[in-house]
């Protein structure tokens, strides 16, 4: 009996380290990326596509821009796959990586309760919009993540004139999570949020939210690629990661992107062959 | 209601079909917290039997902390292994962040701390009954150890089952050095918070169902083995 | 190395014990030598125990020491009242102590079944030792400690918690021990059981030796108030 309990451990201990998947040896190279593009799916649509053309698996983690960039600074990935250009650019001009690509374009919307408080269904302005969530003090849900959909948000609110930062904990809420999670946040407390597009899209839990504005070009989110500089960080695959980036803003890569759809709905739009729009 | 009754029905289906996926995450979730039960009994448990048996100046310090330590925010332990395994941590060159050992060890760390205070509290009462006729023996403090570790080996095994599903149910310290990387170190629990933040909660329930089942089921084979062993042994 | 031929006599000078404030045991001094078995004897909470603790070097005494003829440490063994028995088989059990007091692991195994074999639970080896009956534990604990070969072995009341048919079987072994040249140094508060098997009485009363005597003219003559009281079965504290 002694010995059946030591042979129990001993085939536990075997299996739980011999069963080592082959993927520990396979040529990879890590992403830093933001959850808009994971959990909207569109990596697990265009990944495989560019593992299967180049033998190179992707290891995508996936945060807020601001802690991506962070991923990248102390090396931890090989390329940066994020949505703030400002941040993008202090990382690049920091030496941390680059040059910056930029490499598709979605869309924002703010979303709110079917009963709409503050009244800004069916505006095109976000000016207005914010102005008007903000004098009907109505709930409103920020990332408070550092995020690049809460960078965005922050720049909106700036180009409307108001310092949000003065309701807050009453009804100016900063949860400081992730985009499924804020999303979860105001669809049970029924306040206002600013999404991507995408995020939204797949997202489940929506109950009474609903997209209020849309369609203001100040709301476009631009996407850049770079890859984490090898001199600052020598075990950065440059070569490997070069190549990803090379792809993604390759033909092949660009129309990978746009054939990405939820229900018939194009998500991200390319635009790495078009001069990027500036904002 | 209506999503409790589609998580039940989910969890059936992903069950049934074996969904590879899913099965992929459920071996990888399985090696990972097994390892790092064993890798954290292998210091655990002797440093408890010690604690259990040896008096020494500091002993009551060494406790306190162990009891502090049972209470770490597995996020904060998590966040210390990333600062640690990062590229710019002082075990940088060894590549480990974002890979399975890089969550063992997170596991590891947050589960020794339990796996010690345990051992200590179950060994305290044996070596009690033990002590007198041990030094009777000759055996000091340490050769009481493997002894103590041998003879509660039936106790411990449950000892061990309560750090495996603390090892298992953790979600915080895995997803920081593991970063949640699909197909590679995605586990039950950061495939959880990843549905319940795409606000599928019926499937992120679904994985919940599954993990229970799991972790109910390891604990039922080990206490039957535990219950069969016992009986022989008295 | 070549330890001296014998560890006794054993000789207790001053010896005193006193814990948490209570006094227990006061300036005992005696001298066991080799020989037939000394029994100890007295009244419930007189310090017989305690003694024997102090003489096998389980407590360390408040005043006075303990001192032998020799290397005492791995030739001395002690059987308690309720045998402590490892939750491993009857073998495991008697083979045990012999790995901690350096016998060569080839030997240990024949050593512990002769041992099993001289107390009758040869046959018992493979069992889980804490499967047996109360008078097999206890033989158990005998044989564990005969294995080691000691030269002198204390047992605290060995038979205080045994059916007669059990006492009796461990009496006989305690016999045969000290036939094989063992030197038996037992507590008991069965006056029959010190009877038959001592060589010497040590009458311990209030936590002093009171008396130290062979057993024949203890049993027959007495030399204090308290002993002859004992004897006769009266109430003594």
């Amino acid at each position: 009996m002694f010995t059946t309990l030591r042979r129990t451990f001993l085939a536990a201990a075997i299996a739980a380290t011999a069963s080592r998947p082959a993927a520990a040896q396979e040529r990879f190279i890590t992403v830093a990326s933001t959850t808009s593009t994971e959990q909207s799916g569109l990596f697990g649509h265009i990944l495989p596509i560019f593992t299967r053309e180049t033998g190179i698996a992707v290891r995508v983690i996936a945060l807020g821009t601001g802690q991506a960039l962070d991923v990248g600074r102390r090396g931890d990935a090989d390329v940066v796959f994020v949505h703030d250009r400002a941040a993008e650019e202090r990382f690049v001009a920091e030496g941390f990586g680059g040059p910056r690509r930029h490499v598709m374009y979605n869309d924002f919307v703010i979303t709110g309760p079917a009963a709409d408080p503050a009244r800004i269904a069916g505006l095109r302005d976000t000016n207005q919009a914010l102005r008007r969530i903000a004098e009907a003090r109505a709930p409103f849900i920020s990332r408070g993540d550092r995020s690049g959909t809460h960078a965005a948000e922050l720049r909106l609110w700036q180009m409307a004139g108001v310092d949000p930062t003065t309701g807050r904990g009453q009804w100016y809420r900063e949860v400081g999570q992730g985009m499924g999670p804020a999303l979860n946040t105001a669809a049970a407390q029924g306040a206002y949020i600013l999404t991507d597009r995408g995020t939204w899209l797949s997202f489940r839990n929506r109950q009474d939210q609903r997209i209020l504005v849309e369609g203001d070009t100040r709301l476009f989110n631009q996407y850049g690629v770079m890859l984490v500089n090898p001199q600052r960080h020598p075990h950065v695959k440059a070569a490997d990661g070069q190549r990803f980036i090379d792809w993604i803003v390759s033909p092949a890569g660009q129309a990978a992107i746009a054939d990405y759809k939820i229900n018939g709905e194009q998500l991200f739009f390319p635009n790495a062959t078009q001069p990027e729009p500036t904002s | 209601m209506n999503d409790l009754g589609s998580a039940f029905s989910t969890a059936l289906g992903l069950v049934a079909t074996a969904d590879p996926a899913v099965a992929q995450i459920v071996l990888l979730s399985l090696r990972v917290s097994l390892t790092a039960v064993a890798v954290a009994a292998l210091v655990g448990l002797p440093l408890g039997a010690l604690l259990a048996v040896a008096r020494f100046p500091g002993r009551g310090g060494v406790i306190v902390v162990l009891n502090a330590l049972m209470g770490l925010p597995p996020v904060v332990a998590g966040l210390l292994i990333y600062l640690l395994l990062s590229r710019s941590g002082p075990l940088g060159s060894l590549g480990l962040l974002f890979t399975p050992t890089a969550m063992v060890i997170a596991q590891a760390v947050l589960i020794t701390p339990i796996l010690a205070a345990l051992t200590r509290g179950v060994l305290e009462g044996l070596w009690e009954e033990y002590a007198e006729q041990l030094r009777s023996f000759g055996a000091g403090p340490w050769r009481a150890v493997p002894t103590l570790l041998w003879d509660g080996r039936f106790m411990l095994l449950t000892v061990l089952l309560a750090g495996f599903g603390r090892a298992a149910a953790e979600v915080g310290a895995v997803m920081v050095v593991g970063g949640n990387i699909e197909g590679f170190t995605r586990v039950m629990t950061t495939a959880i918070a990843l549905e319940t933040s795409k606000g599928d909660l019926p499937l992120a329930l679904a994985l919940g169902m599954v993990l229970m089942a799991i972790v109910v089921t390891v604990n039922a084979l080990a206490q039957g083995l535990r219950d069969t062993a016992a009986r022989w042994a008295g | 190395m070549r330890t001296p031929d014998t560890i006794l006599p054993l000789r207790a000078e001053g010896l005193g014990f006193a814990a948490r404030g209570l006094r227990i045991l006061s300036d005992v001094s005696l001298t066991i030598e080799a020989g037939a078995p000394t029994i100890v004897i007295g009244p419930n909470g007189a310090g017989k125990s305690v003694l024997l603790r102090l003489l096998h070097g389980l407590l360390a005494p408040s005043e006075g020491r303990v001192t032998w003829a020799g290397q005492a440490a791995r030739r001395q063994a002690m059987v308690f009242q309720r045998p402590v028995l490892l939750r491993r088989s009857v073998l495991a059990n008697a083979v045990y102590p012999l790995g901690l007091s350096g016998v060569a692991r080839a030997e240990r195994e024949a050593r512990a079944r002769d041992a099993l074999a001289l107390v009758g639970l040869g046959d018992l080896a493979d069992r889980p030792a804490r499967r047996l009956s109360g008078g097999e534990q206890q033989r158990l604990a005998l044989a564990r400690a005969a294995a080691l070969h000691p030269e002198v072995l204390f047992l605290d009341e060995p038979c205080a918690s045994l059916d007669p048919a059990a006492t009796k079987a461990v009496e006989e072994i305690v016999a045969a021990l000290a036939a094989r040249g063992t030197k038996i140094v037992m507590t008991t508060h069965d006056l029959g059981q010190a009877r038959r098997l001592a060589g010497e009485v040590v009458f311990v009363h209030r936590g002093r030796v009171a008396e130290h005597a062979p057993a024949a003219a203890f049993f027959a003559q007495p030399a204090t108030p308290e002993a002859a009281a004992f004897l006769r079965g009266e109430l003594v504290w």
